[in-house]
């Protein structure tokens, strides 16, 4: 049997309505969710494998390079995948993007005015290895602005998608920068109410992992729930 | 250890997620389609926010039970789709899950701008007797079940998920 997960603890994650970040408003359900003991469909939950993957997925300088690498602060991203109980999650899929050193994204809706590289993508993809390790290299992303108010900015970041090994384990969040002077005033990055929860979104310099007259490295370790041990269990509401 | 905390997906989620939206010549990894053996299906829908305006950025993932019911096998059973930048539509080409415990069904996942955690929901198949004794449909208030049981159209099924209003789908807490 699968084991279901353990309940979310939803003080560590920002809740749906958060005015301060606008688009929120409209989107956000109104209604409580409907909490259930994870039901057997979303314990499961999707495996990939190298075949996914195409050879440079996880090297954002070289994946969509034409003419030269892409331009930037060359940086490595690396770190490990726990889960709740501090297990490692091997084998997991990790996918990752960005702005481009600039600030501009590859995309038919970004209309900044940065201008986009033409040898990057901004997109990556990597799986973990037997430890839950993960590294990517790219380039550091710029910040940007955005029409949240008049004068909004993002500081850099990378967005994150993690499967983990069940449905329910699903996350999307962001990384920062450690001493990026943006993110204090940052309102995405305030939509958690919890300092602390906010300080484990920013990855820290890793002078060990830099690479010598080459690229700095930082490191964000990401952590996903972890599956319940049940000890008497009678009363399961979902056979 | 503790949960790494959500954050919003943003408007570009395409370039990590599906680059052939976003126009990045990347290889695609997943598609809206998934092949094997069992009953073809369409499931298509929009997303509508609270002014019931079609929300044309969201990316949504299916997961689900092969024909006999069960997960993990040969059928990878996940897949997923972008809403249409221009009209809101979502589409899935997949085939009828069979039941698991109570009555069949598919995960739903939906991740964008201005949703700070990713949205779990459930979409069932309409006329289907099992549904009255499904174990997590039986935990929704009755006036709420349908906005979780598709509509059928012209060979497809049509699911639409509403973030707000009257009509506002359930989202789980699982």
């Amino acid at each position: 049997m699968t084991h279901e997960f353990m309940g979310r603890e939803y003080g560590r994650h920002p809740p749906g309505l958060t005015p301060g970040y606008k688009s929120t408003l409209l989107r956000a359900p109104r209604l409580p969710l409907l909490s259930l003991r994870t039901p057997p469909g979303e314990c499961e939950g999707p495996v990939f494998g190298n075949p996914d993957l195409a050879p440079l997925d996880h090297d954002l300088i070289r994946n969509y390079a034409t003419t030269g690498d892409a331009i930037g602060e060359r940086t490595i991203l690396h770190g490990r995948v726990f889960d709740e109980m501090g297990r490692p999650v091997p084998h997991t899929l990790i996918e990752i993007w960005q702005a481009n050193a600039g600030g501009r994204y590859r995309h038919a809706t970004d209309t900044y005015v940065a201008a986009l590289d033409p040898n990057f993508g901004g997109g990556g993809r990597t799986i973990t290895d037997l430890e839950g390790r993960y590294a990517f290299r790219t380039i550091k992303p710029g910040a940007y602005p955005y029409p949240n108010h008049a004068n909004s900015w993002r500081p850099a970041h990378v967005h994150f998608s993690l499967f983990g090994t069940g449905f329910a384990q699903r996350l999307i969040t962001q990384m920062y920068f450690e001493g990026d002077p943006l993110i204090p005033n940052d309102d995405i990055l305030n939509t958690i109410p919890d300092p602390a929860a906010r300080l484990d979104l920013v990855a820290r310099l890793d002078r060990g992992a830099a690479c010598p007259l080459d690229s700095l490295a930082y490191r964000f370790d990401i952590v996903l729930r972890g599956r319940r041990q049940t000890f008497f269990d009678e009363g399961h509401d979902h056979a | 250890m503790r949960e790494t905390p959500s954050q919003t997906a943003g408007p570009y989620l395409h370039i990590g997620m599906l680059p052939e939206q976003a126009g990045v010549a990347y290889r695609p990894l997943g598609s809206n389609t998934l092949t094997g053996a069992g009953t073809p299906i369409v499931i298509e829908g929009r997303v509508l926010d609270g002014i019931g305006a079609p929300c044309r950025d969201m990316v949504i993932e299916l997961w689900q039970a092969d024909a006999d019911g069960h997960y993990g096998g040969v059928f990878r059973g996940w897949a997923r789709s972008g809403t249409d930048f221009a009209t809101g539509v979502f589409r899935f080409t997949t085939i009828r899950p069979g039941a698991t415990a109570g009555a069949p069904f598919v995960s739903l996942w939906l991740a964008a701008r201005g949703l700070n955690i990713g949205l779990q929901t459930r979409m069932y198949f309409p006329n289907e007797p099992r549904n009255d004794a499904d174990p997590v449909l039986s935990r929704v208030e009755p006036l709420r079940r349908p906005t979780l049981i598709a509509g059928a159209e012209a060979g497809r099924f049509v699911f639409d998920i509403h973030l707000q209003g009257p009509q506002e789908t359930v989202f789980f807490d699982v």
